[in-house]
């Protein structure tokens, strides 16, 4: 099968894969640079477990040709904090209760940090509509809420303190 | 009560950073050098002999390491020992479409697929059997399984009292089918399991699995090595609900497969192969009769239920005796008389699933309970009341109830969610429903009889100051890891970081029964109770041998051993004591290890191993629906749910569970089902079987109730299954108050409403005039 040499931003490291064109991002990303924290829960984009970020904007990687995300920069679950740090969505998340089996956390963690990047303050409804595209089979969601809305004190406790600093 | 140090607060799950970070490892997420793709061959029809397979183009495809088939595993197996019906790869006859047929091991997954075209199979298609009734009626050469007559399973008939005279002295009796459909598990993590052969021809499994030890038991078995040779490893599990509670073909076609190509092997599902693996509530007809007095007690019941158990025995067994036991012991009840069938069908195997055999049958005993309240001319929350139970007390069917929180769940539900302001009283189209459940804290008998503990917890403390704890629970989200180093924690004083986990791991953790039945709290958490206590003893004696004082009055807290008695104060660190004990005993370890008492385990009738626990939870639940009259459409508003765990070790995970299963149950009201086009499954993707997202998510409210068991761990017991049955008819009897329809059917889709209401209009048309309640308004 032939195979073409892509470069992808990974998490802001440059990284260089030799993969067929038509192969999924998803599996880029687990079998190739052994990231294995975007989760496959469904096969057809329906449960929201492989979320990642393309500039920004949450993407599907179980539906998306690795190839085509070439000149983007791609962040990972991995990705969202500095190595060895937590960013604030994934600390609430631990402490409000976010997490149970944790298989839909990478893609809620995606998803979330999108969200808070666009509107540092969003309502319950906002919060809701936001994450509607990610499955979550243990919590019923409500712990979920709880997660966001201690993140969002949190990060702008972080602002506050950069802004006086 | 002491105060405590933890326990009752609130604490993160230790495995959180694992999973908020993606680092945390799950069964796919594992590779190693070598490593091999496992694709399954499954049956294209619903029930066929199999005449010969040819896998010889298979094997010559070059990168395909080893093809299984049913020759390579001929040794049965299933999860109960009356129940070894099924093969990892079908000898005889595929049963279901999705029946495992043969397997295929090769260097890339796009091989191993390319390899499954090219096995051949020579299938002889038989009639196959998709409703259970007719199944029952089946020819006997089109049996699913020879020793299985008329395709039936198995079928229990318990009587309790004499219910045909109780009947007769009923004020009220009301006659009911109910319909519930078949649902799955759904968890987010499709089964994933990695075999690895050892050079030393040792098998290494890490599989995505709940039971640990079954499934060594049936590696063992099936691929003809002893247990010693076998190491099983659960890495992080993403969801169970009972999907993984039994032995999954995956599990053991990747073992087979690994033994034949001595290489490692590691097969994911697909999320269709989830649905073939299935193990989920079973379809269910129940024929329900109920009788109460002017005086509102409930006086007589019987109860005939049909369970469409697919194609395998599994927890078929179980599941209908459960259906039974639990049926006429969550009320104060005289007589109960219960006839159970499962039966045969050529559809995946039903299974284990949250809330395991109680959940349709309190559907159905809710809502009737419900019209017979109205019948009575009395409140349905007070009809609740009129039935309690008196704890300590045995019930008709010999189980033990040692605590009962039930009455405080009624109460607290009923008042947080407005009851007495709400029922009867909201505008048209809106509503309010209440119903009860309850559930096991783990059965008080083993699958597999036997006098084993069924759990053993190990605790090990040496000069590094760990204190190391070795379980064989397994962890699947529900708080197991947690749970371990909070009760360790707290009873040796010390800070939970300091509590290191090892678990699920055969080769280094004592035997667990495993994560089923809502067992680990109870049960795990009883035996690391002890365990940390002898732990302590041991530091303590050594403390009172060294330091001269008295070990009776020393205590563990705040990282310090100390000793509050009259006279002068002693204290010392934890590290200072133990490294003491260390000097008279070397590195200190510890065992504990539970067994239910023989007082929990029941009666004596036949099936009565099935339903006894060492304690039950109790759950009572306020729903609230708004319903379009036009469209038949209902939405779930608000759920306020009371859960009686015993004591909340942990409020954060309590509520988590108690909240989870309240979602799941409402997921099966509204909205999930197994949809069958004769023996094709319809909807075997997450498109098209609807899980309920954020947006058909209601508030859900958790009120935690604490009775404090005798003989929980400081308390406590089950939070993780209890409060799904309720949330069904809370909700179909929400409906009713708001439309004044009952609906008998799951899931109650806007068909169902809208058809009902349809009805309703006839009638009260009929009637001229009639007195529906919604119609009055």
């Amino acid at each position: 099968m032939s195979k073409e040499l892509i470069t992808l931003n990974m998490n802001g490291e440059v990284r260089e894969v030799a993969i067929p064109p038509h192969k999924l991002l998803i599996d880029v990303l687990r079998e190739d640079l052994g990231l294995t924290g975007t989760k496959r829960g469904c096969d057809d984009s329906s449960c929201g477990a492989c979320a990642v970020l393309v500039d920004g904007t949450p993407v599907l990687a179980c539906v998306a040709l690795a190839a085509s995300y070439a000149e983007c920069r791609i962040t990972t679950v991995e990705g969202i904090a500095p190595v060895g740090g937590l960013h604030p969505v994934q600390s609430s998340y631990g402490e409000a209760g976010g997490s149970q089996c944790g298989f839909c956390t990478p893609g809620f963690m995606i998803s979330i940090k999108s969200l808070l990047d666009r509107n540092p303050n969003p309502s319950l409804d906002e919060i809701r509509d936001a994450l509607a595209s990610n499955f979550c089979r243990c919590t019923g969601y409500m712990q979920i809420y709880d997660s966001v809305r201690l993140a969002m004190q949190r990060m702008k406790e972080r602002t506050a303190v950069g802004a006086g600093g | 009560m002491a105060d405590f140090n933890l326990i009752g607060k609130s604490m993160p799950m230790v495995e959180s950073p694992g999973k908020v970070t993606g680092l945390g490892k799950y069964a796919d997420d594992l590779a190693v050098a070598g490593m091999l793709y496992g694709r399954i061959l499954h049956s294209p029809h619903a029930h066929a002999r199999i005449r010969a397979i040819n896998t010889a183009k298979a094997e010559a495809l070059p990168g395909v390491k080893a093809v299984a088939t049913g020759k390579d595993a001929p040794t049965p197996y299933g999860i109960l020992p009356i129940g070894h019906d099924e093969c990892v790869f079908t000898v005889d006859k595929a049963r279901y479409i999705g029946d495992n047929v043969a397997a295929v091991a090769a260097t890339s997954p796009e091989i191993a697929e390319q390899a499954l075209d090219l096995i051949e199979v020579d299938y002889e298609v038989l009639p196959a059997f998709t409703d259970p009734e007719k199944s029952m009626e089946a020819e006997e050469r089109y049996w699913l399984h020879t020793e299985r007559p008329n395709n039936i399973e198995k079928e229990y008939h318990h009587q309790f009292g004499d219910v045909d005279a109780a009947f007769a002295e009923c004020a009220h009796v009301r006659e009911q089918r109910y319909f519930a459909g078949e649902v799955n598990h759904a968890a987010m993590e499709p089964h994933s399991t990695l075999a690895i052969w050892e050079p030393d021809n040792r098998l290494t499994v890490y599989s995505s699995t709940q039971v640990p030890y079954y499934l060594h038991r049936t590696i063992a078995a099936v691929c003809e090595m002893p247990m010693s040779q076998i190491r099983v490893i659960k890495p992080l599990i993403g969801g169970g609900f009972g999907g993984k509670s039994e032995i999954i073909p995956i599990e053991i076609a990747a073992a087979v497969l690994a033994k034949k190509a001595r290489r490692p092997v590691k097969i994911t599902y697909t999320r269709e192969e989830v649905f073939f693996a299935h193990r989920g509530r079973p379809r269910t007809i129940v024929d329900l009769k109920v009788g109460i007095t002017r005086e509102g007690r409930i006086h007589a019941v019987a109860a005939r239920v049909v369970q469409d158990g697919g194609a395998y025995c599994g927890y078929g067994p179980v599941t209908v005796l459960y259906s039974g036991a639990l049926l006429g012991a969550l009320y104060d009840i005289p007589n109960v008389k219960y006839d159970g069938f499962r039966v045969l069908t050529n559809k995946p195997a039903c299974g284990a699933m949250r809330g395991h055999g109680t959940v349709n049958v309190r559907f159905a005993f809710e809502a009737m309970l419900d019209q017979l309240a109205e019948d009575a001319g009395i409140d349905p929350v007070e009809i609740r009341r009129r039935n309690l139970l008196h704890a300590p007390c045995i019930t008709v069917n010999g189980l033990r109830v040692t605590s009962y929180g039930l009455p405080e769940c009624i109460e607290k539900s009923a008042a947080q969610g407005g009851w007495a302001e709400k029922k009867g009283k909201l505008p048209r189209g809106k509503g309010v429903g209440f119903a009860c459940s309850h559930y096991v804290s783990g059965a008080a008998n083993p699958i597999i009889r036997s006098n084993m503990p069924h759990t053993t917890v190990n605790m090990k403390i040496d000069r590094d100051g760990a204190v190391t704890v070795f379980t064989g629970a397994s962890e699947i989200g529900q708080g197991s890891d947690t749970l371990h180093v909070q009760l360790a924690a707290e009873v040796l004083g010390v800070r939970p970081e300091r509590v290191k986990l090892v678990a699920a791991d055969t080769e280094l953790t004592p035997i667990d029964l495993g994560s089923y039945s809502s067992r680990v709290t109870f049960m795990a958490g009883n035996a690391c109770l002890e365990a940390a206590k002898n732990m302590r003893q041991q530091i303590f004696d050594a403390v009172a041998r060294k330091y001269k004082v008295p070990a009776e009055a020393l205590e563990a807290r705040d990282e310090k051993i100390v000793a509050s008695q009259n006279g002068k104060p002693f204290e010392i660190s934890f590290d200072e004591a133990v490294i003491a004990a260390i000097e008279f005993y070397g590195a200190l370890v510890s065992r504990g290890a539970y067994t239910p008492p023989e007082e929990s385990r029941g009666g004596r009738h036949k099936g009565a191993g099935v339903g006894p626990s060492p304690s039950y939870s109790y759950s009572a639940q306020v729903a609230e629906v708004t319903v379009d009259e036009e469209t038949g459409q209902v939405t779930v508003d608000r759920i306020v749910a009371a859960h009686d765990c015993g004591r909340a070790l942990n409020p954060l995970t309590v509520d988590g569970q108690v909240i989870g299963s309240v979602y799941m149950g409402m997921g099966q009201a509204m909205q999930e089902e197994m949809v069958w086009n004769g023996a094709r499954l319809m909807n075997p993707t997450f498109l098209e079987y609807r899980i309920p997202s954020t947006l058909e998510t209601p508030p859900i409210e958790s009120i935690i109730v604490e009775s404090i068991d005798p003989e929980g761990p400081f308390g406590a017991k089950e939070a993780g299954e209890g409060s799904l049955a309720a949330t069904i008819p809370a909700i179909a009897n929400a409906i009713y108050d708001a439309v004044g329809v009952r609906i008998t059917s799951l899931p109650i889709t806007p068909e169902k409403v809208l058809e009902a209401l349809i009805e309703k209009r006839k009638r009260e048309q009929t009637k001229a005039g009639g007195n529906g309640k919604a119609g009055a308004r």
